[in-house]
């Protein structure tokens, strides 16, 4: 495999030379992107499917077998469905919205190692990059809500800012104590920290386990999934920032917040359950490739966040205030400490 | 000491847990859906369904025109004129039902003194246009006589409780 990518590499070089290196960049990025775009199409159909199952329903299975084709229907019909722009709309800033929704959500996939080496951009501040492009997709959230000039999808772009401002700061703080453990801000290192002869309790999310929980349920939180998904409040707000938007201009919507969720399934797997690395280094499951583990970690982590849409009522607004800042606040940043002073002694073993 | 075990059970998400078991149960257990064009609930013979009229088994039609129906129906979704015939009864020469504004009450049914106007069992009908689903006489009196074996058995079914 790896022999193969390099006779490739050195022939396409030898065939484009300095133009080689943009085209190979952009054979990587569709080698992300579409895969991507296809487990988004599946992740709505395994929600509906894993929902409908937790309802004791058997969810979608008229198109295709096992309703295996309903994503590409979805995906037709909203395609050739009508965009209506409200009048009273901002009408540039209502186009760019759902753009500049998805835009970080698929660009914070440059640093995310996929197996040992499978990584588009290897950049030793991968994790600030990471906690950059998090961030930047609330502004898709409030400019979308903000240009559609309707009061429903305000209060749901305001709801949403303080929601994703609020868990940003526990989400950070709980990185601070996984970057600490690996003294390193590179995800491929981190990974490389949870590597040992103990495998599966080498992994962070034993030492770092509240600091597991905490990231895990702020990045619910961040992505405004159930049980946090006050920005859409389908019953208080109708559907919050997006009520203006129909076709494809919703499904846009729809695909950043499906690929953040992936995003944030590979983002836990990789700093808390070990990325790539199988759950024990002995024979029958080192044969399996590194890619087959961390998609399992990530299918894993996908599947806690549809479990939770299926379990839990949607939160109060205080009561998500109180989360935020009363509970995982304070409890990340004396974790920080703890982790700090842990790590002087001997009995620091990761 | 229940306040000391509430806080360690708040921050192991205790509560959470639980409830995550029970729908992680209900997510094996078997599924309740039921297919339907394929398969279908059982149905009562008091179903109410579409609205037919009956005839007797001379072919004369039950319906007397006494409008009890009419003045029954709480949706206001039947519209009844009559005139006198020439052998001196009184029978209906409109009989509308729009099904649009029916409730599927049964209450014309249960007022009916002779009858005539019953809810069937048919569920499945539909209209194509607008006014489609706006039965007239004739209408009414051709599911009566498509479906009259099932209706006779339903009332005789019920009979007894009557």
């Amino acid at each position: 495999m790896m022999e193969l990518l390099q006779a490739i590499e050195q022939m396409g070089q030898s065939l484009l030379g300095v133009a080689w290196v943009p085209v190979w960049t952009l054979v990587k990025i569709v080698a992300i992107v579409a895969p991507l775009m296809i487990g988004i199409a599946y992740l709505t159909l395994a929600e509906r499917k894993v929902i409908g199952y937790m309802q004791v329903r058997i969810g979608p299975n008229r198109v295709g077998y096992y309703g295996l084709l309903q994503p590409l229907a979805d995906g037709i019909k909203l395609m050739f469905k009508e965009i209506i722009i409200p009048t009273g709309s901002n009408r540039f800033l209502f186009v760019v919205a759902p753009v500049l929704a998805l835009m970080p959500a698929l660009a914070a996939w440059a640093v995310v190692p996929f197996a040992d080496g499978m990584v588009l951009a290897n950049v030793n501040a991968g994790l600030l990059y990471i906690l950059a492009m998090t961030s930047l997709g609330v502004y898709g959230i409030i400019i979308a809500g903000w240009a559609s000039n309707s009061k429903y999808a305000f209060l749901g772009a305001m709801r949403s800012a303080a929601q994703i401002v609020s868990y940003e700061i526990a989400m950070g703080f709980a990185l601070v104590c996984v970057l600490m453990a690996a003294q390193s801000m590179n995800l491929g290192d981190i990974v490389h920290g949870q590597q040992g002869k103990a495998g599966l309790f080498g992994w962070y999310f034993i030492p770092l386990f509240p600091m597991f929980l905490v990231y895990l349920i702020a990045g619910v939180a961040e992505t405004n999934r159930a049980p946090f998904d006050m920005a859409e409040g389908e019953s208080e707000i109708v559907a919050g920032f997006h009520v203006e938007y129909s076709g494809m201009a919703f499904a846009l919507f729809f695909l950043a917040e499906y690929a953040n969720m992936i995003l944030i399934a590979a983002l836990t797997s990789i700093m808390f359950l070990g990325g790539w690395l199988p759950p024990f280094d002995v024979a029958p499951f080192n044969w399996l490739p590194g890619l087959f583990w961390m998609l399992a970690k990530m299918s894993f982590v996908l599947f806690l966040f549809l479990w939770f849409r299926a379990t839990f009522p949607r939160y109060r607004y205080d009561q998500l205030m109180r989360l935020g800042w009363k509970v995982f606040i304070p409890l990340t940043l004396i974790w920080v400490v703890v982790v700090g002073a842990w790590m002087q002694t001997r009995f620091w073993l990761w | 000491m229940e306040k000391i075990t509430n806080f360690f059970k708040t921050f192991l998400l205790f509560e959470l847990v639980k409830g995550m078991a029970l729908t992680g149960r209900y997510f094996f257990a078997r599924k309740i859906t039921v297919q339907f064009p394929e398969e279908k609930t059982p149905q009562g013979f008091r179903f109410r369904g579409l609205h037919a009229q009956r005839r007797y088994a001379s072919g004369e039609e039950r319906c007397i025109g006494c409008k009890l129906c009419e003045a029954v129906c709480p949706a206001l979704a039947i519209n009844i004129e009559t005139e006198e015939r020439e052998d001196g009864t009184r029978r209906t020469t409109r009989y509308d039902i729009d099904l649009m504004k029916c409730i599927f009450c049964g209450f014309c049914e249960e007022s009916c003194p002779v009858d005539a106007i019953v809810e069937t069992r048919i569920l499945e009908y539909h209209g194509e246009k607008r006014g489609d689903l706006y039965y007239t006489k004739p209408m009414l009196l051709a599911v009566g006589d498509k479906y009259e074996e099932q209706i006779a058995k339903d009332r005789a079914a019920d009979a007894k409780y009557r």
